[in-house]
């Protein structure tokens, strides 16, 4: 971890809405930017728009090059001219959820509540925001671009979570939606997960609090264990076991041989190196406290919950054609998850699709190269632009 | 579209809902949803069939008849359609009941174990039969519940089932020439078709 200066860049275009979002703890955030891209030309008739939403640690840059980082957009293999999402069709939307740290309001924006002293970021103090609330802000997005209704809200893991929120919270906006590798709550193993991610960062003496902009430093430590502990989850063994083995590497401390005295450090497996990159490389561009509090928006997420715990009646007489995918090797939102939420669906009368793909890849298997994937988005898609008679 | 699943898509009325149970490749309901203007729904257990269904725009489910029709809600559907699987499910009689709990209407077909051909090499042989509609040995077959045409009218009539139509057709789903007569379809049927209601 030699550099952890966070890297900036000018403005991420943006919408602003000076009147703020209403969120469900009470608390109106005003005002609020949400930053996003677009993709491809929006119809005469608004009528071909697809939303995608981002999963926790994403942005809206989903098919261009990052600004900061300068890697391909996270689902460029899915999203563009002539891809599964075909962007010659099609008009595709994808914005900064909030809370996050990629130019919407979150955590890192100037403080607003008026309580505020000069030049104040929000740090801890930002509300407690919940997947809803995202939504809402996306809403409030969608509707400023002109558009009445939506083709599809398409995304996976947080982003699927937030696709499930779009078809609970407004049925009518949409003629279709994929909830992708994702659940309808976040199970017990999940909170689990994020709140060692949490106490990682809380632990570092760097967060200072949650106040770390004020000395000019991030919780850079703790905030690649969070990220190197949460990359396994998105993993599997079978996985890890083809990439990486028991595969050795070199050490960055001494330069021992194989003849050299025995260092418990010295030499260290492939897989540890690989996520030590994975978690010196997240700091630069994610903000610890942005961690914090989207982590804890994906704990409360629960649908049933407004229901007294019956998903059932969230769906009922909805005319929206879910298309419900998970992934064989995916342990963190397993199938299980999946077929729980399918029949659900089916209990509500809807018109779902459910598949799982088969791949060893886990959990990110979503973002990764699956020909039965991408034959099955396009397809979904294609079936439901031609029962709407698009096209 | 094989010409049992013609003779399916014949007796279903256009622009109805319809649950198709082991909808395979989607085939039927994929013609039923574009001739015939139905909202035409899939379930099936073989999940390469399911993934060719969906990128086809085809809405189908992974799942099969035992464990996922419990989850559907009463009277959802116009037609549930069973096609050539009511003899190798767990339990035949809970999947007509949830059929018929589901839809107004259940169309089933299944191969007929009163076949002259599987009673003949029963009688002669004294081994159990193997045919081009039973082909497979009786150690791993998936056909757990092989029924006759008159069984199945007993169980109809037990569980208070009203036979709309009945077809009896040969292997390649071409229509039997016994209408008429229950015994002859019953004798050489090869395989049977019911459209059952509610009482």
């Amino acid at each position: 971890m030699n550099s952890t200066t966070p890297l900036t860049v000018g403005e991420h275009p943006h919408a602003s809405f000076p009147e703020g979002v209403e969120l469900d703890c009470g608390v109106t955030l005003a005002p609020v930017d949400i930053a996003y891209c677009t993709y491809g030309q929006l119809s005469a008739n608004k009528d071909n728009a697809i939303l995608i939403c981002h999963a926790f640690t994403g942005d809206q840059y989903v098919a261009e090059t990052h600004p900061l980082t300068g890697k391909p957009g996270w689902w460029e293999r899915m999203v563009g001219p002539g891809k599964p999402i075909d962007t010659n069709r099609f008009f595709v939307i994808c914005s900064n959820v909030l809370g996050g740290c990629m130019g919407s309001t979150g955590p890192r924006s100037p403080r607003t509540d008026g309580q505020e002293a000069p030049g104040e970021l929000w740090g801890t103090a930002f509300p407690p925001i919940t997947i809803r609330d995202m939504v809402r802000a996306q809403h409030k997005l969608v509707r400023s671009l002109g558009i009445e209704r939506l083709f599809a809200v398409v995304g996976g893991s947080m982003g699927g979570m937030q696709v499930l929120e779009w078809a609970v919270t407004y049925p009518q906006m949409m003629r279709a939606v994929m909830p992708i590798a994702t659940a309808p709550f976040h199970s017990a193993q999940n909170i689990a997960f994020n709140e060692v991610g949490r106490q990682a960062i809380i632990a570092d003496p760097d967060w200072r609090g949650g106040r770390y902009w004020e000395a000019g430093v991030v919780p850079a430590r703790g905030l690649a264990v969070a990220r190197m502990m949460a990359h396994i989850t998105y993993l599997s063994e079978e996985v890890l076991t083809r990439k990486f083995g028991r595969r050795m590497r070199r050490g960055p401390v001494g330069g021992q041989g194989p003849e050299g005295p025995v260092s418990t450090f010295g030499d260290i497996f492939e897989v540890e190196s690989y996520l030590r990159y994975q978690g010196s490389s997240f700091v630069r561009r994610f903000d610890a406290n942005s961690y914090l509090s989207i982590t804890r928006a994906m704990d409360w997420f629960d649908i049933a919950a407004d229901h007294d715990g019956d998903l059932t009646p969230a769906f009922a007489g909805t005319a929206v054609r879910f298309c419900v995918v998970s992934f064989s090797s995916d342990w963190l939102f397993p199938t299980s998850a999946a077929r729980t939420l399918a029949r659900a669906l089916n209990r509500a009368a809807a018109n779902v699709s459910f598949v799982e793909i088969e791949t060893d890849k886990g959990h990110d298997a979503f973002l990764l190269e699956e020909p039965d994937f991408d034959r099955t988005v396009r397809g979904f898609l294609c079936g439901v632009a031609e029962h709407a008679g698009l096209f | 579209m094989r010409l049992d699943q013609r003779l399916i898509a014949d007796m279903i009325e256009p622009k109805t809902r319809v649950l198709d149970i082991g909808s395979g490749d989607g085939t039927l309901i994929g013609h039923l949803y574009r001739e015939r203007g139905c909202d035409a729904r899939g379930i099936e257990l073989n999940m390469e069939l399911v993934t060719r269904s969906v990128a086809h725009g085809l809405p189908v489910v992974h799942g099969d008849a035992d464990h996922d029709l419990a989850y559907y809600p009463d009277h959802s559907f116009d037609y549930v359609v069973l096609q050539r699987t009511l003899q190798a499910v767990e339990r035949p009689r809970e999947v007509l009941r949830q059929m018929l709990r589901i839809g107004r209407y259940a169309i089933v077909s299944f191969p007929n174990f009163g076949h002259w051909q599987l009673r003949l090499r029963l009688l002669l042989g004294g081994c159990m039969p193997m045919t081009a509609v039973w082909h497979t040995p009786w150690y791993e077959t998936p056909n757990i519940h092989p029924c006759t045409i008159r069984d199945f009218l007993e169980l109809c009539r037990q569980d208070g089932y009203i036979v709309e139509k009945w077809l009896a057709v040969d292997e390649d789903g071409e229509r039997a020439p016994w209408r008429r007569s229950i015994r002859l379809a019953n004798l050489f049927g090869e395989q049977a078709l019911f459209l059952l209601r509610r009482r």
